[in-house]
């Protein structure tokens, strides 16, 4: 025996082993999480030894779902695995930072200025001065200051901003609070405190779908990653699970084996492909066309060929496709065209029904009529009859039940020849559809119904005259033919695709699930890609069904106790209203990228017969939007808001209607001015940018080389011509655009990346091993908490610590310069989950003198605010009264709060002016007030939420949360186990008794209203700006090429002219396998693993084309900017794109540019951004604001770069 | 019959998301030190690939593992007299260049930069020197490089492999790759001890771990050589090999080990395995084409009296036999024959096993468009009577787990898939019906044993995916010390580690 395998013999011997078993030993475990960036929301264990965290592992005691369902641990991957590099790797941000020539600046004007407000001045009123310390910004030279002069210089910097220019010309960015809400909550409750703005960040990522909006009225809401185990068809497009939902693709490998099928599409061979079924490469950012074909084979086999039950209910019951739209006529044309819903206050039995412009009708067959059903959003807001709100299809004036025709084919008055738009041929498509005339006391119209208007759409044969295909062998829009030369798959894949997705959806009831990300939702058009896949999902009754419908998974936006943390976080608990920024429209502008483009009029697509003026520029477009009360904006005036109402007051005005009466008055006489319609002139900059949890200037500043030069003040590598000159009509254009708007970039942050070593000043922040917060995400359904498992090492402090020490410094300050109280006039758009979606029926424009400018109607709406800076820090750490009188809020439901309110105070007392209020000094009271005054987490809200909700709907639903009355979790709580979140309409999934979250499976199940314009799903989008851009049905229009995107113009003329060995290359960004976003990309452990840089993925043929052997140096460049780093071949990147994964760091192993001469930038040096107008659209029902909800987007995925190879670049 | 316990992993590949978890995990616990930079205890290769150390299953150049020639098993190293004869010279000792120079960056530049005029970066610079580096190649420079030309390309288990199948992996048509997670096998017939001149390697007889005793290590690094798997490594600071514990110090406490336990694909599983220990010589000394089946024979079965009987006059404690008998590993290894070892070429007869993975459907290209390459008559995953239409070719799975033997693969591949098509008849079409039960039969299989493996590889939660016996440490540690004097004292001891040359 010891010949083969040689035991021991020795026993003694063996004490060595004690070598790794005392390597083995730690002092101490602490459940904690990952704090930003990642919708992972893992628990984990830290281990401490001599009180040094030497490594995690995942916590492994997550609550059992429902039996039959996998268990979720252990959930973290290698990125999260990593973390316990950064605590002491010298990457790590030990002390606080300030750049040498401001620092010297400031201690020089310090000398003569001994108040520090008048010394900031001194500095940034002197061109020369501010100029000195903005062009050294990112070139080194950082040196170490004390936390005394950090916080001196940041509150001098602030107080002199508030005095001189406004409060909103201080800006902060943190994006996605769920992972770590008290320390989002840190800096967004001092801006809103101060009257600064708060940036958005979902949809600047171009991480919020449109089409959720769209489609559901709801900024996303997804399955909890264990549902996917509930479903037995999975469509996976343009997520790559193992990489960026690591955690939980194991459901997905597991499913397979409960007999799903799954089917990837990628254009790229991508892991998650490995155990797929099957794989489809459709062509990069070509999706709508497959599943525009498929949704025509749906409609052809599943409702033409022969009829599904429950697909035909569900289409009646849950979408708004039986509902009535009329047919227009173009005067000029005589064209006809699907126009809006019919409106219900046309008919004379409802002409006197409140809110009769947003109540809708359907064909009832019993009755042979047109009727109003409830539950649409004109019941939403009603005050007469409450209780209406809900998805009975009933008439409730009286009461009967209606039975809604789906389609008029066996019965109509007529049939209607309809132009439909062919976007990729720039043509018309007739095709007829059939007709009922209605009596209306305007007259007769003509009306179908959507779905009669879906089939002439996709161009489903079925009886009626015009061009519709024979087969689907034809090639016309939308047949499985038709989309072969968009995608590159052939008809019969489409073909066998489509059928399996009707049968299983037939089988199971809608247990069909797309699994959907950022691969596709980063294209120009997105919201028409997402929404012909949605299509697929309605037909066939997924949606709100555990295991169907879409789960979007890009960026975490779940912040499971929104309606506490907001409050808190927005410090409305003091009647602060805050100013909330859409981000894209805001880089846009301030960041002058608007000024290097033509406008949409290059790049989107309108229809053939657009009435829209050819001149037109994105930019009128968000002049207009702001105007309008649609998109909101800040600064928001060209003057101090603090002036304006001062001056308000000096003349007379002696309440806040007044006040605002007065501004009205004042835009109207062009007296007071939007600050968007100037965004050049310096009163109008943006002047100190707080950045903490985020990479604000990396990996999230799309068209980066533009912030550089004109936020910053900086060296660049952009060539790119300016060229909206002379193409904008609501703008002040400036020959010249200003560089450096900012005075002074603030960032928090544990390591040194692109933002930190860009900005003026790095403050040390714990790690996320070293703070208490709270964390949640959507792809699971607990609480999390993070603690610290050591204090926060060398000088750091959390961000909760910081942003209460600039408070009291900004106090401090105040104390001598802004000792009283004094007022503010808040500008906002009209407010999305508000009586405000009934705001505007038509567009309409004060400015033209169409209609009268009121605010809140027609235009934005002003609330006067009073700030007290000189109590702002008391304010910041205590729980203000207004949240115990006026409870929490979401989704349009407001909760009484008052007696857990006094119950917390009680529990965490803190003395403010002899009144008792809860305190937030401490992270983890911050922490315990979120818990307790949210549904979520505290189920006699849950209930009182619910009666709410009953009272809204008239729908029995209490006894949803009844067995969860007694339930309250404090932090203590859920440091012992995380613990699952309660059922509650704040959110749409019903959860009790362990059941996986699936979205709307409360809307499906209770019939609660969607919360959209008919309370159903939306095929149809009748706001006049998407019938205007042929975007009211769902469609397909083509990808923008390299030619309409003006950004390699000059590129190709230096190729040329150079004789560069370049190619043209679509530059694809998906999230990498190596890092979280830009966290941990430099990471030892992420280094070591993968290439040691940021690759560029090249096809092997195109790498062979140009020379370019794996590993060699390659310059992608185009008008924007550059960047160097070494290929990575591979058969499985399509040819004709170039792969960077997104968010590398500009600060690691990045040599400079051969081409442009300066250290080569990132992959966000290569992007400008591109909004699209139509998602602009506000004030009418879903399509009205509300941050991270609606807006333009950030999308950045169609960008053309050249690769070249080269000689080995120097450092 | 001699009855042994061994410690057991199982890998189902067909869940691996290639997330390197596992590898990160035991870095952090044991080789995040000087002179252990670039030792990756589990590493995690991208397959078609040429792995870490790369090729490290070229035998040819690394001369790992045992040969065979009918007659006598000898390393192919050499044999034990031709090994001390090459201790001062050994060329097949794979060079800093097959693994890779450890690197980091010059961070602190980003901080101590002067005022220049243009940004700082921090390069990259060499671990083991501190100068700037110019990185060629690191512990998993192939990952996700499905279709390479060079490292996709050149795996040796392409071999016999058609040709024309090999250029479809290059394209649209079949690109693919899976993951192949690679720790120390804990092998019955280890080479790296065989190789050992100083008697440092040993098995441990309560679990089958086999250690590197780190005092009794001189430096020869045979065993670096012999292992064919390249799982030992020379810690250039210490002086001592150190490789993959199987990371006893938790396992003896009842937790599973670092990477199974930061399985985040829950692909692992660990169990005890009984074996008869008398019968090794006679299971690795048979022709290739046997290997697989003497391999499975040396398992035994741990519900048999005889063998219970057998494994208690070995002093193999109850806890540990019930623990068998609870192991996955045992189902998957023996009673579902899913899971195979890896390389059993190699002869030193592995015990860490891998479920072979499916694959997507391979495509065919029609007139410049993607076609997928379905049957036009079968509905639900249509490989199951096509396995050359999986992505990944048979024959590669069989150069990895069979000897080349394709039909051991397939019968694994139509079981996997068996349970697939069961269970999409039970859950959406509600009907067992006399089809679905024919091709349960022609899979090998019936309704009981799929509806177990599918438990089994969906659902267990991790006290059943991790069956961990219960230690008697206090028994071991009587042979040295009193375990009531040991209570007290533990961890007193200053700890003594590794020194060159002792």
């Amino acid at each position: 025996m010891a010949k083969w395998t040689k035991e021991t013999c020795a026993p003694v011997e063996r004490k060595w082993e004690e070598f790794y078993r005392n390597r083995h030993q730690h002092d101490k475990r602490v459940r904690t999480t990952h704090g930003v960036n990642c919708t992972g929301g893992c628990s984990w264990e830290v281990y401490v030894k001599d009180g040094i965290v030497t490594w995690e592992l995942q916590a492994t005691d997550y609550p059992a779902l429902e039996d039959g369902i996998p268990p979720y641990e252990p959930r973290g991957c290698q990125r999260g695995i990593s973390f316990s590099w950064y605590l002491y790797s010298p990457i790590r941000v030990k002390y606080p930072y300030v750049r040498g020539v401001l620092l010297d600046l400031w201690r020089e004007a310090r000398q003569t200025h001994p108040d520090p407000v008048d010394a900031w001045q001194s500095i940034v009123n002197d061109t020369k001065k501010r100029a000195s310390f903005q062009q050294a910004r990112g070139k080194g030279g950082f040196r170490r200051i004390s936390w005394d002069e950090a916080q001196e210089i940041i509150a001098a910097s602030v107080v002199h901003t508030v005095k001189a220019h406004g409060p909103d010309r201080i800006i902060g960015f943190s994006p996605i609070p769920a992972m770590s809400q008290v320390s989002f909550a840190a800096g967004s409750r001092f801006l809103a405190l101060l009257g600064g703005v708060s940036l958005s960040f979902y949809d600047w990522y171009c991480d919020l779908p449109p089409a959720s909006p769209e489609v559901w009225g709801e900024q996303t809401d997804v399955h909890e990653s264990a549902d996917w185990y509930n479903s037995r068809f999975i469509s996976v497009m343009g997520a790559n699970l193992n990489m960026t939902r690591t955690p939980d693709a194991h459901f997905v490998a597991e499913v397979r084996y409960a007999g799903a099928k799954l089917t990837v599409f990628s254009p790229d061979f991508s892991q998650v492909a490995k155990y797929a079924d099957s794989w489809i490469p459709v062509h990069a950012g070509q999706d709508t066309a497959f599943w525009m074909a498929v949704d025509h084979v749906l409609l052809k086999e599943f409702f033409i060929d022969r009829q599904v039950p429950y697909f035909n209910n569900y289409l009646k019951k849950y979408t708004d496709s039986p509902f009535l739209i009329e047919i227009e006529e173009n005067g000029s044309t005589k064209e006809a065209k699907p126009g809006r819903y019919l409106r219900a206050n046309r008919l004379s039995p409802y002409q006197n029904t409140e809110h009769g412009d947003w109540k809708l009708l359907v064909w009832d067959r019993l009755s042979g009529k047109p009727r109003m059903p409830q539950g649409t959003i004109g019941h939403r807001w009603e005050k007469q009859e409450p209780g209406k709100w809900n998805l009975e299809m009933r008439d409730p004036l009286t009461g009967e039940e209606l039975d809604p025709e789906l389609s008029f084919t066996e019965a109509y008055d007529d049939t209607c020849l309809l132009a439909l738009d062919d976007f990729a041929k720039s043509a018309e498509i007739k095709r007829c559809v059939p007709v009922r005339y209605v009596q209306t006391g305007q007259g007769r119209v003509m009306v179908t119904t959507v779905f009669d208007l879906l089939m002439a759409q996709f161009g489903v044969p079925h009886g009626m005259a015009g061009q519709y295909p024979k087969s689907y062998d034809e090639d016309m829009p939308y047949t499985p033919a038709w989309q072969e030369k968009y995608t590159g798959i052939h008809r019969d894949t489409v073909l066998r695709f489509a059928r399996e997705w009707g049968e299983n959806a037939e089988k199971t009831n809608g247990k069909n699930l797309i699994i959907i990300g950022s691969g596709v939702n980063h294209w120009y058009h997105n919201n028409l890609l997402y929404r012909s896949a949605i299509t697929a999902l309605m037909l066939t009754g997924c949606v709100g069904v555990n295991g169907g419908g879409l789960a979007h998974y890009v960026g975490q936006e779940k912040v499971a106790n929104q309606a506490s943390w907001s409050t808190i976080a927005f410090a409305q608990d003091w009647g602060k209203v805050p100013r909330q920024q859409n981000t894209p429209s805001f880089h846009y502008v301030h960041s002058d990228q608007w000024r290097y483009e033509r406008g949409y009029q290059a790049y989107d697509c309108l229809p053939a017969q657009s009435k829209v003026e050819n001149k037109e520029h994105t930019m009128d477009m968000q002049v207009r939007a702001v105007r309008r009360g649609w998109l909101p904006f800040f600064p928001q005036f060209n003057r101090s808001s603090l002036e304006v109402v001062r001056d308000s007051v000096a003349s007379g005005a002696s309440n806040d209607n007044e006040i605002i009466r007065n501004v009205v008055d004042k835009l109207k006489k062009g007296e007071l001015g939007f600050a968007v319609e100037d965004p050049d002139a310096a009163q109008n900059w943006p002047r100190v940018w707080f950045i903490w949890r985020g990479n604000a200037l990396g990996s999230s500043s799309k068209g980066h080389e533009y912030f550089l030069r004109h936020y910053l003040g900086t060296h660049d590598s952009a060539i790119a011509p300016e060229m909206a000159g002379g193409t904008t009509h609501e703008v002040v254009y400036h020959d010249k655009a200003p560089q450096g708007k900012l005075d002074l970039v603030v960032d928090l942050n544990f390591r040194m990346d692109t933002s930190a070593l860009y900005s003026d000043m790095v403050l040390p922040t714990a790690t996320w091993y070293e703070k208490d917060d709270l964390n949640t995400t959507d792809l699971h359904s607990f609480l999390n908490p993070m603690q610290a498992a050591v204090v926060p090492a060398w000088e750091s402090k959390s961000d909760w610590e910081i942003y209460k020490a600039i408070a009291l410094s900004v106090s401090t300050l105040a104390q001598v310069h802004l000792p009283e109280p004094v007022r503010d006039v808040v500008m906002l758009p009209l407010q999305h989950d508000t009586p405000d979606e009934l705001a505007q029926p038509h567009v309409c424009d004060w400015k033209t003198g169409q209609v009268e400018a009121i605010p809140g109607q027609t235009m934005p709406k002003f609330r006067v605010v009073t700030r007290d800076y000189a109590h702002l820090y008391e304010q910041m750490v205590s729980l203000g009264l207004e949240v115990g009188k006026n409870g929490v809020s979401a989704h349009g439901l407001t909760i009484p709060v008052a007696e857990e309110y006094n119950r917390l105070a009680e529990r965490q007392p803190r003395q403010v002016d002899g009144q008792t209020l809860p305190s937030l000094v401490d992270a983890r009271e911050v922490a315990e007030a979120i818990l307790a005054l949210d549904p979520v987490s505290n189920g006699e809200l849950a209930y009182r939420a619910f009666e709410v909700e009953q009272h809204k709907t008239g729908q029995d639903l209490s006894d949803l949360a009844e067995g969860l009355r007694d339930v309250r979790y404090t932090f203590d709580d859920i440091v012992a186990q995380p613990r699952r979140f309660l059922t509650t309409p704040t959110w749409s999934g019903i959860i009790n008794k362990g059941r996986a979250y699936t979205p709307f499976s409360m809307n499906v199940e209770r019939l609660i209203p969607w919360r959209t314009l008919t309370g159903r799903q939306h095929f149809y989008l009748d706001h006049e700006g998407y019938l205007e851009w042929g975007e009211n049905l769902p469609t397909y229009k083509p990808r923008p090429d390299h030619l309409m995107l003006d950004e390699t113009q000059l590129s190709l003329a230096a190729v040329k002219e150079d004789k560069l060995e370049g190619k043209m290359l679509n530059l694809i960004t998906p999230h990498g396998k190596w890092s979280m976003h830009s966290t941990y990309s430099e990471n030892e452990r992420m280094m070591t693993l993968s290439r040691g840089d940021y690759p560029v993925w090249l096809n092997d043929k195109d790498a062979a084309e140009l020379h370019i052997n794996d590993n060699d140096w390659v310059e992608v460049f185009n008008d924007n900017g550059v960047f160097v780093q070494r290929a990575i071949v591979s058969a499985r990147i399509p040819p004709g794109t170039t792969f960077i994964y997104h968010a590398t760091e500009r600060t690691v192993g990045i040599p400079k540019s051969p081409l442009r001469g300066k250290r080569a930038g990132m992959n966000n040096s290569l992007t400008r951004i591109r909004l699209k107008p139509v998602l602009m659209s506000g004030g009418y029902a879903q399509f009205t604001y509300a941050i991270n909800y609606w807006g333009p987007t950030g999308n950045n995925r169609d960008t053309f770069v050249f690769v070249r190879r080269i000689e080995p670049p120097e450092f | 019959m001699n009855v042994r316990a061994h410690m057991s992993m199982l890998f189902h590949l067909d869940k691996c998301i290639g997330c390197h978890t596992c590898s990160v995990a035991c870095k952090n616990l044991w080789t995040d030190r000087k002179g252990a930079e670039y030792m990756w205890w589990n590493n995690v290769e991208t397959r078609p690939g040429t792995g870490y150390p790369t090729q490290w299953e070229s035998q040819e150049r690394f001369n790992g593992g045992w040969e065979w020639d009918r007659k006598t098993l000898r390393l192919r190293l050499h044999s034990r007299l031709g090994g001390l004869m090459k201790l001062f010279f050994n060329p097949s000792l794979p060079t800093l260049d097959d693994y890779y120079e450890p690197f980091t960056f010059r961070f602190q530049d980003l901080f101590n930069a002067p005022a220049g005029d243009d940004q700082p970066t921090a390069i990259p610079v060499s671990m083991l020197t501190g100068d700037p580096i110019d990185i060629k190649t690191s512990p998993n420079w192939d990952d996700d490089l499905g279709g390479s030309n060079i490292y996709a390309w050149n795996d040796p288990n392409l071999k016999d492999v058609p040709e024309n199948v090999r250029q479809q992996l290059q394209e649209l048509e079949r690109v693919v790759y899976n993951y192949l997670p690679r720790i120390c096998n804990h092998c019955l017939n280890p080479a790296c001890a065989a190789a050992c001149p100083t008697g440092a390697i040993y098995k441990r007889a309560e679990d089958g771990v086999v250690l590197v005793n780190e005092n009794k290590c001189r430096a020869w690094r045979m065993c670096v050589s012999g292992c064919p798997y390249k799982k030992v490594y020379y810690n250039w600071s210490t002086g001592k090999s150190e490789k993959c514990i199987l990371c006893f110090p938790r396992l003896e406490t009842g937790q599973a080990t670092a990477c199974a336990h930061s399985c985040v694909g829950r692909i692992r599983y660990l169990g005890v395995l009984l074996y008869d220990a008398d019968r090794i010589p006679q299971a690795v000394m048979v022709p290739d084409d046997e290997l697989i089946e003497a391999h499975r024979s040396l398992i035994l079965d741990p519900f048999d009296a005889q063998v219970i009987e057998a494994a208690q006059a070995n002093g193999i404690e109850d806890s540990w036999i019930s623990a068998a008998q609870n192991s996955p590993a045992y189902k998957f290894v023996k009673v579902w024959s899913l899971a195979l070892p890896l390389h059993p070429e190699y002869r030193t007869m592995p015990m860490m096993y891998y479920v072979p993975p499916l694959s997507p459907i391979v495509s065919v290209i029609e007139e410049d468009l993607f076609k997928l390459d379905f049957a036009n008559d079968v509905r639900d995953f249509e490989v199951f009577d096509r396995l050359d239409a999986t992505r990944l070719p048979i024959k590669y799975l069989a150069n990895l787990f069979s000897v080349g033997n394709e039909s051991v693969i397939a019968a694994i591949m139509r079981k996997l898939l068996a349970v697939r098509i069961y269970m999409r008849r039970k859950t959406v079409d509600h009907d067992i019906d006399k089809k679905t039960l024919a091709m349960l039969a022609e899979a090998g299989t019936d309704m009981q044993e799929v509806e177990a493996i599918y438990k089994l590889t969906t659902q267990p939660n991790l006290a059943e995916s991790f069956v961990i016996p219960k230690y008697h440490r206090e028994t071991t540690i009587e042979a040295w010390t009193d375990p009531f004097d040991q209570k007290g004292e533990t961890g007193f001891g200053a700890i003594r580690p590794p020194r060159r040359g002792e």
